[in-house]
Order: structure tokens, then C-alpha cells, then sequence
């Protein structure tokens, strides 16, 4: 059994960003321990281009994006493996890692989980109907075209509107494929604004809002879907049944972060992210265990994971300095107006950042974070959507730790 | 050329098809199996609930009772031979009212008279001691019902039968059966066949290739059955399988049954299909199982949902009164060399060897068999990686690092394994039949990580190019090319 200060599992951007930051630190007996040929996770099959954007202030593809930070892995010599899955994390910081060279366990004083997500699948969100070829998730078609060379189908109907859908939309398109409709269960677009701009409207390809796939049929391989509009309770209006015929259907209905790992070593999971429960310092309910990225919640946005995995580097460092593993016991709760929150907990002794999605889209809106009738801090938005995380600065001076913080988007 | 003359042809290569080629390949004879599908295990074998029944809800003296019974004393030694997972974890019927007690009592005593071993009424008390997640005033308490994997069980019987012999030919819908003389002339695919015998185990449409012999009249009607399969995370509330008290004529609501590998299922239900080949969930029936699932399971929620399938139990009907049916096992004197099964639906999988006995026997009424003492019951099933002890993984690993592998991170399925899954007796060549063997893309990502590479693997192993991977029926081709073709030297 091999000693290392900080395990990181998975080397996606969370990952990478989180290694980095901790060896400039001065943290350097680290490793990094990815399951794939390559580290820089999802972002090897997202060849569009628009990451970086407020990282880099330059429009970077998902490759280029990773690639600077594997850069950096090499220039500073930080220990990686790859082609090595890690099956067990135990509450005492124990790691099991399988690999062709055999069975590795370690020690660690800390782990990094930064595993990423996983998607929502066909069966998770009862789609009724057969169950023929044909019916891929948007990340899965994403890696068979960009990763190996391979089309899904020409006929092509996509449920959901997230970011990778409306992007293998495109993609699709460019490809010669015929995507015929987005559908979308909720009256709002989940993808980003630009994307809805970028991916649909410049190739003509229609988005239906409440709108959904009541069923779907061929034997064999997939021959039509059938749509229908649905209500305020998403249930499908009898009578506005409609017929498409397609070879393909892509569901972009959502990420689920990865957290088999965090289960194992008992975890408390936060019922609305499915990421674990975190305080301010990004720490698990596990002492020594850190989470961050889209492990810890999905993401729409690389740079805020990037941020996020090395704002988590630092409590590392802070941790080991002072020997001093938070004991987070303010709550932080949030309103019917706010999705969820992270962290879910705090100590009250530090500055720092909240994350949030609004439940709804809305206009000229304001964040309070309040303690009983006490505003700790606000902070006012032109405009906000689901599909856009928010941010903003909580002071910890004016933290009462006696009393829970409680959100509202007003 | 390949030589198409048998001694014995079976249509159907279902858990009852593969059956009996097992239990006829303890003989000398050439005995062929054809397949409409491109595998084994495509039909209801693997649509279905995966009990090892006990045995009574069935009419005393009827087959059905004596198979059920046969088939539950034997399996722990058929699970052995065929190294396939099975636990004999008794199940509960629970009742709540005077009614349900009545009914329970009637089929307790029915069990009695069927031989049906271990059956015991227990209280509240008892009930929440066996598990505490069963609602229910008083349960029957049957002690030898099982759980067992179907695939695995089909694709065991089949590799079996293979190894001892017998040919498996697929992609082979019969769609002619021609008697000359001592033989039958049977167009199969491509391909024409000529056999003295044939045992009809067409299951669904057992009643079409029973016209095709010329054995008219008989009825089938279709039960179809939905279901939900829940999440391994589920199986934490639910250790044994968990009935609602039977109708007056032992028909089982909706309810749930944890399966051998860990999940549960929810259902079926049941209602009339016409169509041979249904298999679509619906919009209603899966609402009507969420609905009557939370009656009988407290977990069934969405947060647990991974899959829904469907299954249809063919049952031999009288076709003035629509009266339901016993198997039919029949070879009649004025149809020679023809063994004809109907209606073999549920508990066709506890049954499946008893009825591939009561086959042999009928055959050997008319001629005698030579035994094959070369014949070997044993078939050594894919070694499970996630199921080892940590030094067995290490050793697994140093004698074939594909097992250190991981494809499938849900179930912790390992390259080696699908690699075996191709390559065994049998392989594998649909993503379904390397889902069957392994449980890659079983689990709650369904595929989300693996299915990528486990497809590369068949385009690897089987030497074929995007375009031919299929998904599980013929024509269920999962791609339709390449994006762009790479040039050489590009
Ligand atoms: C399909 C998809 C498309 C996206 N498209 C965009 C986009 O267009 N623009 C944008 O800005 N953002 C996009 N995002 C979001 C953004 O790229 C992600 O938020 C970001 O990649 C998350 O980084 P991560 O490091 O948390 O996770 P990942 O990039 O998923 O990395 C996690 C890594 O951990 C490894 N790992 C997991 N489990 C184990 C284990 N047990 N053992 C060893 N290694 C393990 C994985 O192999 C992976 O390499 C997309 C996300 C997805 C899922
Ligand atoms: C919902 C449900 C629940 C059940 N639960 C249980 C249970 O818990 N326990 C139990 O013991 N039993 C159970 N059963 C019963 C059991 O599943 C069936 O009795 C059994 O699987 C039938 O096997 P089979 O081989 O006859 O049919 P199948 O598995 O359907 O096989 C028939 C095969 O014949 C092939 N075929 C058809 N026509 C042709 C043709 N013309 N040419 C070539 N091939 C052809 C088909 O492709 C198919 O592979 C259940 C059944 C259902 C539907």
C-alpha cells in the first residue's frame, strides 16, 4: 500500500485544474488516476469550439481547453496514470485502483473525487414504446462521431434541449445528417441561450417547448416517434398526437453526476444536485474526502469547474496547514424559487462562493441570503435561467453561527 | 457443403428449444436447432420474472404441476452443472383480508396435493422477520422458491447442448415444412433442411409451425406482462420475492421480485395482445405499474428507474369455451416424427427440463436412442470478475490483464469477459447476447460508458465494420457508416 497526500480520481478538467493548483501549492505527492487511454475527460469529444471563453478570453474547442492543462501536468511533472479505474474509496481515505498491470491500493491524507457525470437515460425518464436500435443519449452519439468516426443515422429526432443535445444537433446537421425537431418537455429551453442561437436557429432546425415522445416504435431499428404537447403537469394533451418518422432518436435529458464511488464510502448525497454534501471548503461528509466539478454538480460552463476544482485545491492546502478538517454545521437551505445550492454547508468562518440555478427563468430578479430577517448578502440579476448557474460572494463575518442561511430568488 | 440432414430438427432456440436439444444430446443423433433470431434468449425466456416456482398455483395432476415441481427439486443440482446463478431464497404470498386468507389456504392445500415441499402459513411477526418491507397481515411462507437469471439459464442450455454436439443455426425463420416420406423438408433462411424428426418449441408461434406440420385446431392467447426494473440501490429494502395474495384462480396481481443479480422487478401485468411480437411497454400499463408497484414495493420511484420490457405468456386455450389450457407435449400416431408443443408459458422456465424429458420420451416410445456416453452435463460459465475476492482479482488479472479491464463500470464487467462472450461456444455477436452473458450495459447507465467501447469490441473480435453491429434482431443495425471515410495514409 503506497502513501500519497491527495488521491485525485479522474482526470477531466476538475481533475486536472485541481492537480495543478495543489502542486503549486507546494502539495506534490500527488497522483492522478483516469480510467481512459487519455486524461481531459468529456471535453476530448467536445470538438466545437466556446470553451475558454472566460478563463482564457478566447474561444478554445474542448481538446485545446484540456490540452492547456495537461500542458501543465507535463511541464511540472505531476504523476498521472491512465487506463487505470478506481473501484473503491473508503471513508478512511483507502483506494482501490484496477488496471492491466494488476491491483493497486492506496493511503491517501485526502482524496479529490472528480469523476464527472454521467447522462439521464431512456429508461430513467419511462419513455414508453419498443426497444429498438436507435435511441442514443447525446453524449454517447457525441463519442461515437467525434471519437470514433462512426454515425449514429440520417433520420434524426432529439428529446431535450440541453447543452449536448442542441450541439450534436448541429453536429449532425454538419454531418449530412436530417434532424428534423428538438423537443422539449419544459415550456423553457435547458441549453444555453447561445446554443439555441448557434446550433438551431442558424440551421432552420424547429425546438418545440412542452412538447415530448409518448412513444416510440420499430422492431428492429427505431422507425418513428411519436409527440405529443403536454401540460402545465407535463402530462401529454390527448389530441395533439404527432407522427414523425426518424431513424434516430438522441435524448439530451439531463446529467446525473458520478457518484458510485462516493456511495461506497458513505457519502451523505444531496438529494436535488445527486452530488455529494459539501461545505465551504468543498468537503464531503467524510473528513479528508473533497469533491468538485461535475461530480459535485453539473455544470454548464468548463471555466466554473476549472475554478471550482482549484478553489477545492486550496481547502486542501488550508486543511493540511492548520491540520484542521472543517466541521461544517451551518445549514445553508434554499426556496421553491432555487433548484439547489453548493455548499450545503458551511462553518461560517470563511469567505466564500455560492453556487445556484434559479428553478424558473425570470427577469430584473434578486438573490437574497438571509438569517431570519438579516440580509447577509444579495445580488441582483437582469436576467436568469436554469440553464445558467449563479454566483455570488458570501462575507463569513456576517455569518450568525447560530442560525441557518436561507436563500430566496425574488 | 454443409450436410443439412438431421435426425432431429427443433424449431425455437428459447429456454424450452434449448432444453431439449440438452436432454436429446445425452443420445446419439444429429439434432440441429434453428433460430429466427440471432441469438438464443431473444423471446419471452428473456422476458420474464426469473422464479424457480414452487409450484402451487397449479391444477393437480395437470403437467404444469408435475413439471413445476420436478423442475423446483432438481435446480440446485442443474445450477451446478450449468454454472449459472440461482438462489433458492423462498418467497412470501402475503393477505390482508379474510379473503385473501381463503384464497391462500385453498392454494396452500393445492401445493400440498402437487408434492410442493416447505409450505408454511406465518404471522405478522414472522413476515416482518423474513422482511420487514412486506406489507401484509399474514403471509404463506413457500420455502423453495427460487430466483435464477433466464438468459443465462437459455444461453447455458444452448452452449451445453453445443458442446455435446448439437448444431445451432441463426438467422433461420422456418417458414416451410414439407413431409416426404420418412422425412420433413424444412426451409429455414437460406438454407433447406431435412430432418426425421421435429419437436415444435416455437413458443410465440408454436400454433403457426404446428399448421406448418399440419396439426390443426390448436388455439393460443396472448397474456402480456409489463415491467419496471428497478436499480441494485432498490434491493436494499426487499430480500425475498414478495407476492400479493392470488385471485380465486391463482392469477398474481402486480408485484415485485428481486432478481438473482440484484435488481428488482416490478410486475408483470396482464392483459390480451394479439400480435406474436409485441413487446412495446405502454404509456398506460406502465403508469398501472408505478401505481400498483408502490402498493406492494414502498421504493418503487422514479429515482430507481433503469428499464421497462415486456413479455407474453402464450397459453393454450380451448378454443370453443376460451377455457385456459395445460402444456401440450404431443406426438400422435397420425402425425409421425412430429413432437409438438403448445402453450408452454408460465412456469415454462421452472419447467423446462421436465418437458425436454417428457419430449425425449415421447420420441423414444417410437424408436430406441443409443446413449452418448460421451455426453457431458458440466458447462463452465464466464468467470465474474466484480464476484471475486480481491486475491483472486489479483490472479485473474496476472494470467489475463484483459480482466483488469474494466468496460462496464456500473456492473464492473471486465474486457475479458466480453471478450469470452464473443469468442465462447455460441458467442455472442449482438450488443443484446454480450448484454445477456455479461450484464454490461445492465446497469443504471445502461450502457452511457460501455456501450461505446463494447461495440468497438464486436467490430474488433468479429471482424465487421460499423455498419453490420447489431443491436438484437436481424436488421437492428446500430449505425449506418463511418462520418467520413479516412483515407490510407491520412
Ligand atoms: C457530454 C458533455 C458535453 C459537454 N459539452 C460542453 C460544452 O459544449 N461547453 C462547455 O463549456 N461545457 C460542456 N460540458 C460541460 C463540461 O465540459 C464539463 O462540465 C466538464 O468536462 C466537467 O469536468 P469534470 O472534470 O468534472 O468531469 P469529466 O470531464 O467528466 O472528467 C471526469 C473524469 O474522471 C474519470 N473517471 C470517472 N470515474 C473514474 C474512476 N472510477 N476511476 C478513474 N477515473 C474515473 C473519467 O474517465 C473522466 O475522464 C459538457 C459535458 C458533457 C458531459
Ligand atoms: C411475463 C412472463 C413472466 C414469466 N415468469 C416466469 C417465471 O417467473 N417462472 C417461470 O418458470 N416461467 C415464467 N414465465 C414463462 C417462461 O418465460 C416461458 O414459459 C418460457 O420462456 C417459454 O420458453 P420458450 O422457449 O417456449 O419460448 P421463447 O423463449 O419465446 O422461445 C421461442 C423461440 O422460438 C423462435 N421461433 C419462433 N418462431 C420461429 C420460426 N418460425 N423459426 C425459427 N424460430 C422461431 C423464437 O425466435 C424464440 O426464440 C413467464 C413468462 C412471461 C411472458
Amino acid at each position: 500500500m503506497e502513501n500519497k497526500d491527495v488521491i485525485i480520481i479522474g482526470g477531466g478538467p476538475a481533475g486536472l485544474a485541481a492537480a495543478v493548483q495543489l502542486y503549486k501549492l507546494g502539495i506534490t505527492n500527488i497522483l492522478i488516476l483516469e480510467r481512459e487511454k487519455h486524461l481531459g475527460g468529456i471535453l476530448r469529444q467536445c470538438i466545437h469550439d466556446g470553451f475558454g471563453l472566460q478563463r482564457f478570453c478566447e474561444s478554445l474547442s474542448g481538446p485545446e481547453y484540456a490540452q492547456r492543462f495537461i500542458d501543465e501536468v507535463r511541464e511540472l511533472n505531476i504523476p498521472y496514470m491512465t487506463e487505470v479505474t478506481v473501484t473503491e474509496v473508503t471513508a478512511g481515505r483507502k483506494v482501490t485502483a484496477i488496471s492491466r498491470r494488476g491491483v493497486m491500493e492506496f493511503q491517501a491524507k485526502a482524496v479529490a473525487l472528480t469523476m464527472g457525470c454521467r447522462e439521464r437515460t431512456r429508461g430513467a425518464i419511462s419513455i414508453p414504446g419498443t426497444r429498438p436500435a436507435g435511441v442514443y443519449t447525446a453524449g454517447v452519439a457525441q463519442s461515437y462521431m467525434n471519437l470514433a468516426n462512426i454515425m449514429p443515422g440520417q433520420e434524426v429526432v432529439i428529446l431535450g434541449s440541453g447543452d449536448i443535445g442542441l450541439i450534436m444537433a448541429r453536429r449532425l446537421t454538419l454531418e449530412g445528417a436530417h434532424v428534423k425537431a428538438v423537443f422539449e418537455v419544459q415550456p423553457y429551453p435547458s441549453g444555453l441561450p447561445r446554443n439555441i442561437e448557434q446550433c438551431l436557429n442558424d440551421y432552420e432546425i424547429p425546438l418545440f417547448l412542452s412538447h415530448t415522445v409518448v412513444d416510440v416504435k420499430g422492431h428492429s431499428r427505431l422507425e418513428g416517434v411519436t409527440v405529443a404537447q403536454v401540460d402545465e403537469q407535463y402530462r401529454p394533451i390527448p389530441g395533439t398526437e404527432q407522427e414523425y418518422n426518424c431513424d434516430t432518436l438522441i435524448l439530451s435529458v439531463g446529467l446525473i453526476p458520478e457518484n458510485e464511488l462516493s456511495l461506497g464510502a458513505g457519502l451523505t448525497l444531496d438529494s436535488r444536485t445527486k452530488g455529494a454534501v459539501v461545505d465551504e471548503d468543498y468537503q464531503t461528509s467524510c473528513t479528508g474526502i473533497f469533491a468538485a466539478g461535475n461530480v459535485l454538480q453539473v455544470h454548464d460552463l468548463v471555466d466554473f469547474v476549472s475554478i471550482e476544482a482549484e478553489r477545492m485545491a486550496l481547502s486542501i492546502q488550508e486543511c493540511f496547514l492548520s491540520s484542521q478538517f472543517g466541521n461544517a454545521e451551518i445549514e445553508i437551505v434554499v426556496d421553491a424559487s432555487i433548484s439547489y445550492s453548493v455548499p450545503q454547508k458551511t462553518t461560517g468562518k470563511k469567505d466564500f462562493t455560492l453556487s445556484l440555478r434559479p428553478k424558473r427563468p425570470g427577469r430584473n430578479c434578486t438573490v437574497f441570503v438571509k438569517q431570519e430577517n438579516v440580509t447577509i448578502a444579495r445580488k441582483k440579476f437582469a436576467k436568469v435561467l436554469p440553464a445558467e448557474m449563479i454566483q455570488l460572494a458570501i462575507p463569513a463575518e456576517r455569518i450568525d453561527p447560530e442560525k441557518k442561511l436561507e436563500i430566496t430568488l425574488i | 457443403m454443409r450436410d443439412n440432414t438431421y435426425d432431429i430438427l427443433i424449431i425455437g432456440g428459447g429456454v424450452i428449444g434449448s432444453s431439449v436439444a440438452r436432454e436429446l444430446s445425452r443420445y446419439r443423433l444429429r439434432i440441429g436447432v434453428l433460430e429466427k433470431e440471432l441469438d438464443v434468449a431473444c423471446g419471452n425466456s428473456c422476458r420474464n420474472t426469473g422464479m424457480l416456482h414452487a409450484g402451487f398455483t397449479y391444477k393437480p395432476g395437470s403437467l404444469k404441476a408435475e413439471c413445476a415441481v420436478e423442475g423446483n427439486r432438481e435446480f440446485d443440482q442443474v445450477a451446478q452443472e450449468l454454472d449459472i446463478p440461482f438462489k433458492r431464497t423462498g418467497k412470501v404470498v402475503v393477505g390482508f383480508s379474510d379473503e385473501d386468507m381463503q384464497n391462500i389456504l385453498r392454494f396452500k392445500r393445492i401445493g400440498e396435493l402437487n408434492g410442493v415441499r416447505g409450505l408454511e402459513m406465518i404471522d405478522k411477526a414472522k413476515l416482518n422477520q423474513i422482511d420487514n418491507s412486506a406489507g401484509g397481515e399474514f403471509a404463506l411462507y413457500s420455502r423453495d422458491s427460487g430466483i435464477l437469471n433466464p438468459m443465462l439459464y437459455n444461453i447455458a442450455l444452448a452452449e451445453n447442448a453445443h458442446q455435446n454436439g448439437v448444431d445451432f443455426f441463426f438467422d433461420s425463420e422456418v417458414k416451410a415444412i414439407k413431409r416426404q416420406g420418412e422425412h420433413f423438408q424444412v426451409t429455414a433462411g437460406d438454407s433447406v433442411f431435412s430432418s426425421r424428426w421435429i419437436v415444435n418449441c416455437a413458443g410465440m408461434h408454436c400454433v403457426t409451425i404446428s399448421e406448418m406440420l399440419g396439426l390443426h385446431g390448436h388455439q393460443v392467447k396472448g397474456f402480456k406482462g409489463e415491467y419496471y426494473v428497478l436499480d441494485k440501490k432498490a434491493s436494499q429494502f426487499m430480500n425475498i420475492p414478495v407476492y400479493p395474495a392470488p385471485n380465486a384462480k391463482g392469477g398474481f396481481s402486480t408485484h415485485a421480485t428481486p432478481t438473482v443479480d440484484g435488481n428488482i422487478l416490478v410486475g408483470p401485468d396482464s392483459y390480451i395482445t394479439e400480435d406474436p411480437d409485441d413487446f412495446a411497454s405502454t404509456r398506460d400499463h406502465m403508469q398501472g405499474l408505478v401505481k400498483d408497484g408502490s402498493a406492494i414495493f414502498k421504493h418503487m420511484k422514479a429515482e430507481y428507474f433503469i428499464r421497462n420490457f415486456a413479455g407474453t405468456r402464450w397459453k393454450r386455450v380451448d378454443p370453443e369455451t376460451g377455457d385456459v389450457l395445460d402444456f401440450l407435449i404431443e406426438n400422435r400416431d397420425d402425425h409421425p416424427g412430429v413432437v409438438n408443443l403448445i402453450g408452454i408459458e408460465s412456469p415454462g422456465l421452472t419447467c423446462a427440463l421436465p418437458i425436454a424429458r417428457r419430449v425425449v420420451a415421447k420420441i423414444q416410445e417410437k424408436e430406441v436412442l443409443e446413449v452418448n456416453n460421451d455426453f457431458n452435463p458440466y458447462r463452465k460459465g464466464i468467470v465474474r470478475f466484480a464476484e471475486q475476492s480481491k486475491e483472486r482479482k489479483k490472479e485473474l488479472i496476472a494470467t489475463d490483464p484483459d480482466y483488469g479491464e474494466i468496460v462496464c463500470r456500473c456492473e464492473t464487467v471486465t474486457r475479458a469477459e466480453i471478450v469470452q462472450a464473443i469468442n465462447n461456444p455460441l458467442g455472442a455477436v449482438t450488443l443484446t447476447g454480450i448484454k445477456n452473458r455479461t450484464r454490461a450495459c445492465m446497469g443504471r447507465c445502461q450502457g452511457g460508458y460501455c456501450e461505446t467501447r463494447i461495440t468497438a469490441l464486436i467490430q474488433e473480435q468479429c471482424k465487421v465494420r460499423e455498419h453490420e453491429v447489431m443491436y438484437q434482431h436481424k436488421g437492428s443495425g446500430m449505425f449506418i457508416g463511418k462520418v467520413r471515410e479516412v483515407l490510407d495514409g491520412e
